[in-house]
């Protein structure tokens, strides 16, 4: 909350410093309003892109894609940059005609784009037509493997076992194990460690799946998705399934509070599912132009390199990645080796009897009943 | 003419912000979900030579009645908010009714003070709730030193904290129309019931509590109705299994995309809370 107010005050007072310069006062009219994750950007580079380019940036932020998601389906919610997840959001949005194709020629940066990562996210964006990469990373386990190991020695560290097997989460349960409350992002990793395949919309396979959940659901405290970041660092709770970032935002946080508490992540030797933030605009954006001018802005690989070193999430420029502060650069949770990489599986959309179904299925793996 | 104006401005008001809204929120509840922006069909469609087709879609009502999913959210809720409100009524009657025997000069600051966390943000102050009740929280920290408990207690994300949480909220709401209700009873009921022998309870019992009945029906509706619907706190306090009508709606609307079911419960809630309560209006002003 408070890292919020900061950003919303340090993002406040770039405009104003610019007022101040008289030189810049032609280009003033020109405003771009970008809707944002929140902690999703490093505040100095919005400052850069206004220095440079003249033009002024009202940012707002939102902290679940389903705020994003609603406004855009309401129509003329007045962004010109909005940054949606791939999947459901960005594809279904994507479907319903909300965004507005990249003019290509606008953005020669989209050529700094990891190929191998594009091909990934075209299952949601065929063509690669209305998203351009913004950060990437995957699903997995946030571990604090100390107050683990000294409740269930025996457990793997490195799988979703940890998790889904009720004999370790059993164990597991009396320091706390947070659930991410994501029906979406929860599910197709559940099929894909029961060995199916994770886009399955089959009915037996939800069957099992609701079958290993709730077999693990009397040893879950609680059901959070962006708090899983203070539970974990606080040592509220010792196992999370959460976002990459957010479990690697937890563990610098615990390491700041210096109380003895150490997190990190891992990525599910089953395979963790990637997820993709993209950039893109919205059909009736006031000021596309500008939108594609940032959007060229921030896929420089020194720009990239700054938010990577800030938010703790890697991006999908290769270039920037020897820019990027050491210790971040090097942290393999941030940057997963090859071996790792190779595992990692992308969804792709299901149809809407499908999702009700499973978002069924997850309200009665809440209720316990 | 002028007795005309003053009664339509505030028709007009209840017109605008009340009726209009709820026609909108009931015409996407008879649509049908499509992808698209908005995210459903439209009702009216012109057909090939300019006639205009009306298709009005009922099977999120029949749905909504069909699916006991919807009815036990329903009758959570009404058990979460009629729990709540009781709460609140034993919590705040003896709130209202020393703030209302106080001696003058101290009302103003007393009810100040109910009013007071009010000038706070209401989500903030939910917020705060987690702080005091984690397992690492102050309640816990000092039941701790204490030494009243050996091991915490795990009071956050329950039934208890949301509970709680609720009572807290909407406490004011309880203690303000009561205090209003009270503070103009006339002290000469009380000295004529102790002339004729009653004791202080039974003095109260048999003319406090009874002049008190409207306040305590206003307070009771101010923080049921508003329960019933309530969606942030048993969010952030509750535990997993709370399954409110607020958060239905709220997965139905976001993660279902299924805008006309989700208006569907809407109107479906409002009416049940408007009918009866207008019904026992109707019956209580027939009755006078």
């Amino acid at each position: 909350m408070l890292r919020r107010l900061l950003l919303l005050a340090a993002l406040s007072a770039a405009p104003l410093a610019c007022l101040l310069t008289p030189s810049r006062a032609a280009a003033q009219d020109r405003v771009l309003n970008v809707f944002n994750w929140n902690d999703y950007i490093d505040p100095y580079m919005v400052q850069r892109f206004t220095q440079e380019t003249g033009i002024r940036v009202r940012y707002d932020v939102f902290d679940s894609v389903e705020t994003l998601e609603g406004r855009l389906s309401a129509g003329r919610s007045g962004y010109d940059i909005v940054v949606p997840t791939s999947e459901p959001t960005f594809s279904r949005l994507a479907r319903a005609g909300a965004f507005r194709p990249l003019d290509r020629g606008l953005i020669p940066n989209l050529a700094n784009l990891d190929p191998v990562l594009q091909q990934r996210v075209a299952t949601s964006d065929p063509g690669n037509r209305f998203g351009a990469l913004y950060l990437w990373g995957t699903i997995g386990l946030g571990v604090n493997a100390d107050r683990i190991r000294a409740l269930a020695p025996d457990a793997p560290m490195d799988s979703l076992a940890l998790l889904m097997d009720p004999q370790h989460a059993r164990r597991i349960a009396r320091c706390g194990i947070t659930m991410m409350d994501s029906a979406t992002d929860v599910i197709p990793t559940v099929l894909r460690y029961l060995g199916k395949d994770p886009n399955s919309t089959d009915a037996g396979d939800l069957r099992e799946v609701e079958r290993a959940l709730m077999a693990i659901r009397p040893f879950i405290r609680n059901f959070a998705t962006g708090g899983a970041i203070e539970a974990l660092a606080s040592g509220q709770t010792c196992l999370a399934f959460a976002y990459s970032g957010d479990v690697i935002q937890a563990a610098s946080r615990a390491q700041e509070a210096n109380r003895g508490v150490a997190v990190q992540y891992v990525a599910p030797k089953e395979g963790a599912q990637l997820w993709f933030d993209l950039l893109a605009i919205p059909a009736d954006a006031p000021n596309p132009e500008a939108a594609h001018t940032f959007i060229n802005f921030l896929l420089q690989p020194d720009v990239m390199a700054a938010i990577t070193s800030h938010v703790h999430y890697p991006n999908g420029v290769p270039a920037s990645r020897p820019l990027v502060a050491p210790e971040i650069a090097n942290d393999p949770a941030v940057f997963p080796d090859e071996a790792l990489r190779a595992r990692f599986f992308t969804i792709g959309p299901v149809p809407q009897a499908a999702e009700r179904a499973r978002n069924r299925v997850w309200a009665r793996f809440k209720a316990g009943r | 003419m002028r007795r005309t104006v003053v009664l339509a401005l505030p028709l007009l008001w209840m017109a605008v912000f009340f009726l209009a809204p709820f026609v909108i929120v009931l015409s996407i509840a008879f649509a049908e979900a499509a992808e698209g922006l908005p995210p459903y069909a439209p009702l009216l469609r012109w057909v090939g030579d300019g006639l205009p087709v009306l298709q009005l879609n009922l099977g999120n009502f029949q749905l909504l009645l069909e699916d006991p999913y919807y009815l036990d959210a329903y009758r959570r809720s009404l058990t979460v908010a009629g729990i709540s409100a009781m709460l609140c009524l034993l919590l705040g009657y003896p709130m209202a009714l020393a703030i209302a025997r106080a001696p003058e000069r101290w009302r103003s600051p007393l009810l100040l003070a109910v009013m007071l966390p009010f000038w706070t943000s209401f989500l903030l102050r939910i917020t705060a709730w987690i702080g005091i009740l984690q397992d690492a929280g102050w309640l816990n920290g000092a039941l701790l030193a204490l030494g009243l408990i050996t091991e915490p207690l795990h009071i956050l994300y329950t039934d208890a904290a949301m509970y709680l949480g609720i009572t807290y909220g909407y406490l004011p709401f309880m203690v303000l129309p009561l205090y209003a209700n009270l503070v103009k009873h006339d002290t000469a009921l009380l000295e004529a019931a102790a002339d004729l022998g009653a004791k202080p309870w039974r003095a109260f019992l048999q003319v406090t509590l009874p002049l008190s009945i409207p306040g305590m029906i206003a307070g009771f509706l101010l923080v049921f109705i508003p329960a019933v619907g309530e969606f942030v706190i048993p969010e952030l306090l509750g535990g997993p299994g709370a399954q409110l009508i607020g958060r239905v709606l709220w997965t139905e609307f976001f993660q279902n995309r299924d805008w006309p079911l989700a208006s569907a419960l809407a109107s479906a809630l409002l009416l049940a809370l408007v009918l009866p309560i207008a019904l026992f209006q109707w019956r209580a002003a027939r009755a006078r």
